[in-house]
């Protein structure tokens, strides 16, 4: 029985179809279920076994990317979704998801025992060029906590396209916890695997750390910039016609989907 | 009700600052030291101390990066910053305004339900310059008077004016007018209607024994303008040679006269050439052809250039959101979007700019930044397009918008049934762009700027996502029976076409506004963005209405098709326009223009250029690094080219993914198999200048050879036509004009290569404040799509691995010309390339474009970072030519490749080597430089 995954559909997402793409062939059962659709009935949420948030440009970006569509998540699916977490199903927040979960305060998210409320003192700002941008990259998946980077060897080489890519973080932020938590999910690296150290492009962004993605203590819930489920294909390698074909993103929703079914 | 303005202002180093810093410098600000932004946010309503702290924490800031500031207006005099001036920048009133909205609605969500309307700016605070100079800043890059209003020290906003609407119509006495008032009065109401044009209003209207209302009259001139009925392109042109007065005909290659442009030689050709995969071509929103057995696919270009050079975002941003409807138009969903750009120099003197032009500079970054903010936004990749310069594009830039899209088979319905509701889906409809087409048929003028401003408007992609989503679903689900898009015209254009055959009742009461106050005939022509018109059973409007609702799309039913033949339009209980169909579809009297064909023409021939050995390299090196040559990646990386993840060939390819791709190769998700859609294109301005005919040949040439480069198949690709033209009123104007279309017409014979689609914007002149016409170089785009059969055997132009051979294939010219032919052998070449692709023999391959053999090399070079060794006549290095490219094959291949091109000109020209140096005879140039130069264009 394959893993049934809700792909939310906000107003402007743009990379909902990719993702199902992505979900089906490592396995689940994918839907796009509109916002709109959702708030009809909340209950649907708890049917499924996994939980995406896409790509897009909710609301346009108007007043800092994901922060419209977090207030539509804190206003109208609260208690669904950190039902949802709490149950540990799999979440994966990409790009503009991504900015959402950690707007509305869902990543990087706090320990179960913990009860302080979830406070936004980390952010996604605008990339350190000042502008989008659209370019494959390579991503070290580091921590062995998130359930969607568990076990993966290989780095993940896949496009980002985004303004406001670039993770810091208030002074009120404890980054060492943060890391003791095996938080930091992706890195950007180079193709050898070093550290990006902050250089340009190979960090696109400027993120602090070169942090790529992140996951919450319990490791069920990921979010990330760039666009795994743009590279599922070999032909959607930028150099397949030169016979390479590593770093497929397939594998990190084979992680997601796996886990979902044993929940 | 108070008025609050919040300061929102980053706690570290804006990236904006820097930007902005070095455009005005290179804008000749060279004194400015700092220049530091802050977004301004006005809220007004009824709210306490406490809703006013948390609306800035919970939706005006980013508490991590920034802090704000709020004051309720009219705001205290401030103490001046030190050394600093303040400009602070708001938009006009009923400036599509996405941010203000999002505001209202996002306060609401959160309780705040004394937030009554929003508004937003900016504010500058600019150290180093005097209050004059800030004013010219704010004039050449700040702000633009054509959306927005500015103001040295603290701005207040202007929401529009909260009045009703009177909904008086004017009566516009025409019958008893002479020839010159007539011809007054179309100026006077910038109709852009000639005499013969507004006789035929006169007449009709004698006829109906009345006057025409202003909705009637406006109606009449948007349906009649050059941009939505094309007069030129069906005039009846009267073929011949004036010069020195004595008027010689007939003229070799002509008749005496031609009736109809578009009929004698570019339809003519499609219908020539028959091609049994060709579904629609001409007649709908888009040329449509065959995929697959499940899909169609369809693609439009389209260009939006007045608009653009006067407000360059917004123009560019509404001229992507049009073209993307044009394709909702004929119900698919839009996955690829390709644009072609040609400006002004960059580095212009901005001295010698002509009064009311916007700078070269200050135009290509507006332009750049409205495709991306559209494109993006709307999550539709940019897979492929050019950037070009030239003096003659700096007062009239030119931006080509094109789309693609895929549709199930058999679901475009294009017939409304009587008794359908007329349904507008969208955004509202407020004074946008009122006048836009007539404005784009009209010679700009120093005052064009502020008269017509209201012709430009800022696009919102995200309520046209929401038509996405709603169309594409309503197609499956056949809830409509005819769609088409707002576009020049507004209403009065969509519904008039819809209901051309059987006619409609429309009553104006009933369309939604986005502030109220309009006339009649303002919102009859608004030119509002994010609208499609479909025509809807009634049992099917409700299945409409909840799709709608999920999408957050507005549906507003607006009248009924009626089978009565006449186009109805009411303002509640008052008839504004009752027109016969007839009159207003067919009534347009047929254009009568001349044409001078110029049988001597610049010189045909000249010497290819000596260049010694010491010379090719820093020949190469310079051409490597030309405007028009060089890297345009800091444009194409802010552009999506990944979303829907569809991309094969993407526009820059190779190790570093820095080389030039020749054209992009998209799999649309959803398809079965492994066919992909080739996009290329083809333009060339320099030999526009020189000769048209060959120019047409050329670009047609070019388009098809970049397709064939990437995998397309030679036979199964399509074109469409876009002409940028100066004045066609000018015979020598036309002529050229003439000669293209014909150039084109012997191309697409000549390939097989049909046209679909295709679109004119002519007057692209500019009467400067010195009084003398500033024309752009003629200039036609072709754009190709084309079919690849297994992306998988894509090919991309960087070299792959050292000691594969380097063979150029095509009738190479020895002899330079001012435009090079197109050799009579190029459709078997590019056959015999095809068959060597889909045997899998080639490993890459790239065409002969702009900066010949050579620059071909550099670029293949630079793509693999591997080495060349070239063994061709130096002299030939740099010849432009057509039908030629580069293509390496494995050592293994060579016997198998040349037995496919026997009998066809193949040459070995070279070797691909480890060592990363390009070796032309005894000349040696580092990979390494040749990379330094193709990614650092010289152009200030």
């Amino acid at each position: 029985m394959k893993p049934k995954a809700l792909v939310l559909q906000a107003h402007g997402s743009n990379r909902d179809f990719d993702v199902m793409d992505a979900l089906t062939l490592a396995g689940a059962d994918a839907t796009g279920i509109p916002l709109n659709e959702l708030r009809m009935d909340k209950t649907l949420l708890s049917d499924f076994n996994l939980l995406v948030v896409p790509g897009g440009f909710s609301y346009a970006d108007a007043l800092g990317a994901g922060k419209l569509l977090a207030l539509d998540l804190a206003s109208y699916f609260a208690d669904e979704i950190s039902a949802f977490v709490e149950s540990d199903k799999p979440v994966i927040g990409i790009c503009n998801g991504f900015q959402a979960l950690v707007k509305s305060g869902i990543l990087p998210g706090k320990k179960k025992e913990e009860k302080r409320k979830n406070e936004s003192d980390v952010t996604l700002t605008f990339n350190a060029e000042g502008h989008f941008e659209c370019r494959w990259v390579d991503l070290a998946p580091v921590s062995q906590t998130c359930i969607w980077t568990q076990g993966l060897e290989e780095n993940i080489i896949c496009p980002i396209a985004h303004g406001e890519g670039n993770f810091q973080i208030s002074e009120l932020f404890s980054l060492s916890a943060f890391i003791e938590q095996d938080q930091i999910a992706l890195t950007y690296v180079y193709t050898n695997g070093v550290p990006a150290n902050g250089h340009y492009p190979t960090n696109p962004n400027g993120s602090l750390l070169d942090i790529a993605g992140i996951c919450n203590p319990q490791g069920n819930v990921l979010g990330l910039m760039p666009h795994p489920e743009n590279h599922i294909y070999q032909w959607q390698h930028p150099r397949h016609t030169r016979g390479e074909t590593e770093g497929s993103g397939l594998k990190l929703f084979e992680n997601g989907v796996k886990y979902a079914s044993q929940i | 009700m108070p008025i609050y303005k919040f300061t929102v202002r980053f706690n570290f180093q804006d990236p904006r600052s820097s930007a902005l810093l070095r455009e005005a410098r290179a804008l000749g600000f060279d004194a400015l030291q700092r220049i530091m932004v802050q977004d301004l946010y006005f809220i007004e309503g009824q709210l306490a101390q406490d809703d006013l702290q948390q609306l800035t924490l919970k939706l005006l800031t980013d508490p991590v990066t920034q802090s704000a500031a709020w004051t309720e207006l009219p705001a205290p005099l401030s103490a001046p910053e030190v050394d600093a001036v303040i400009l602070e920048v708001a938009l006009r009133p009923g400036v599509t305004d996405p941010v203000a909205e999002q505001i209202v609605r996002a306060a609401h969500e959160l309780g705040f339900d004394g937030v009554h309307r929003a508004a937003t700016g900016s504010r500058f605070q600019v150290e180093g310059l005097k209050v004059e100079q800030v004013e010219s800043l704010a004039k050449a890059l700040l702000a633009n008077a054509v959306i927005q209003h500015w103001k040295i020290g603290s701005i207040e906003p202007s929401f529009p004016e909260e009045v009703e609407s009177s909904g008086t119509v004017e009566i516009i006495s025409i019958r008893g007018l002479s020839d010159a008032e007539l011809l007054a009065l179309s100026k006077e109401r910038r109709a852009a209607l000639d005499l013969a044009e507004m006789q035929a209003v006169q007449n009709y209207f004698i006829k109906e024994q009345r006057d025409p209302t202003d909705v009637e009259f406006e109606t009449i001139a948007q349906t009649w303008s050059e941009h939505c009925v094309h007069k030129t392109f069906k005039a009846k042109i009267e073929i011949g040679n004036w010069v020195n007065g004595n008027h010689q005909s007939p003229i070799t290659n002509y008749p005496a006269t031609i009736d109809s442009l578009i009929r004698t030689y570019l339809k003519s050709a499609t219908d020539k050439i028959n091609a049994p995969w060709v579904i629609s071509a001409f007649v709908d929103n888009a040329g449509i052809i065959d995929f697959d057995d499940e899909f169609e696919i369809s693609f439009k270009a389209e260009t939006h250039n007045h608009p653009s050079a006067v407000e360059p975002f917004g123009g560019a941003n509404t001229g992507v959101g049009g073209v993307i409807r044009d394709i909702l138009g004929v119900s698919a969903k839009p996955i690829a979007n390709t644009d072609v750009l040609c400006f002004g120099p960059q580095n212009l003197d901005p001295k010698s700019l002509p009064e009311g032009v916007l700078h070269p500079r200050r135009i290509q970054s507006g332009v750049v930044a409205g495709v991306q903010d559209y494109g993006n936004k709307i999550g539709i990749p940019t897979v492929n397009g050019a950037i070009l310069y030239d003096e003659g594009y700096t007062a009239n830039p030119l931006v080509f918008c094109g789309c693609v899209g895929i549709a199930p088979k058999g679901l475009h319905r294009k017939t409304p049934q009587v008794g359908d509701r007329v349904i507008v889906l969208g955004g509202r409809t407020g004074r946008d762009g009122l006048r836009g087409a007539t404005f784009s048929s009209m010679t700009m003028d120093a005052q064009t700027g502020e008269v017509s401003g209201a012709s430009v408007q800022i696009g919102d992609p995200i309520t046209e996502k929401g038509l996405i989503d709603v169309i594409v679903r309503a197609r499956d689900l056949r809830l409509y029976n005819d769609i088409t898009d707002c576009g020049a015209g507004g209403l009065s254009s969509a519904v008039g076409e819809m209901a051309s055959t059987i006619g409609c009742d429309v009553d104006l009461t009933s369309v939604r506004l986005k502030y109220p106050g309009l006339a009649p005939w303002e919102i009859w022509l608004s030119e509002a963005q994010e609208r499609m018109v479909l025509a809807v059973a009634p049992e099917n409007v409700d299945a409409l209405q909840k799709l709608c609702d999920t999408f957050d799309t507005e549906l507003t039913d607006i009248g009924e098709f009626t089978g009565k033949g006449r186009l109805i339009v009411c303002y509640g209980k008052t008839v504004v326009v009752d027109m016969d169909n007839e009159f207003l579809h067919d009534g347009i009297p047929q254009r009568q223009l001349k044409a001078e064909i110029r049988e001597q023409r610049i010189e045909n021939s000249k010497e290819a250029p000596q260049i010694s050995n010491d010379l090719i390299s820093n020949h190469l090196l310079s051409l490597l690094s030309s405007p028009n040559i060089a890297s345009k990646a800091s444009v194409i990386r802010i552009y999506d080219h990944e979303v829907q993840g569809g991309t094969v060939v993407k526009p820059l390819t190779g190790i570093e993914a820095d080389a030039p791709s020749d054209a992009a190769v998209i799999k649309p998700i959803g398809t079965k198999g492994t066919k992909g859609i080739v996009l290329s294109n083809g333009i060339n301005p320099e030999y526009g200048k020189r000769d048209a005919y060959k120019m047409a040949w050329s670009v047609m040439d070019e388009a098809i050879r970049n397709a064939v480069a990437v995998g397309a198949d030679p036979q199964r690709i399509a074109v469409l036509d876009n002409f940028c033209w100066g004045d066609p009123l000018r015979p020598e104007t036309l002529g050229s004009l003439v000669e293209a279309c014909r150039g084109c017409q012997d191309a697409a014979l000549f390939y097989g290569a049909p046209f679909i689609s295709g679109k004119d914007s002519l007057n692209n002149e500019y009467l400067g404040a010195d009084g003398l016409r500033h024309s752009i170089p003629p200039t036609l785009l072709i754009s190709a799509i084309g079919i690849v059969d297994d992306v998988n055997q894509s090919i991309t132009m960087d070299l792959k691995e050292a000691g594969n051979i380097i063979y150029l294939v095509g009738d190479f010219a020895t002899a330079q010309r001012s435009v090079p032919d197109v050799p009579t052998i190029t459709p078997q070449v590019y056959q015999a390339l095809h068959q060597a692709i889909t045997s899998g023999l080639v490993r890459s391959a790239h065409d002969l474009s702009e900066g010949g053999l050579a620059v071909t090399a550099a670029e293949m070079c630079i793509g693999g970072r591997l080495g060349m060794q070239l063994n061709i006549e130096a002299s030939t290095l740099f010849n432009e030519v057509n039908g030629c490219l580069l293509i390496e094959i494995t050592p293994a291949n060579v016997s198998a490749f040349e037995k496919q091109f026997a009998d066809l000109p193949l040459q070995k020209v070279g070797e691909v080597i480890t060592n990363p140096t390009l070796k032309i005879s005894n000349v040696e140039i580092a990979v390494a430089e040749l990379v330094h130069a193709f990614n650092n264009p010289d152009i200030l």
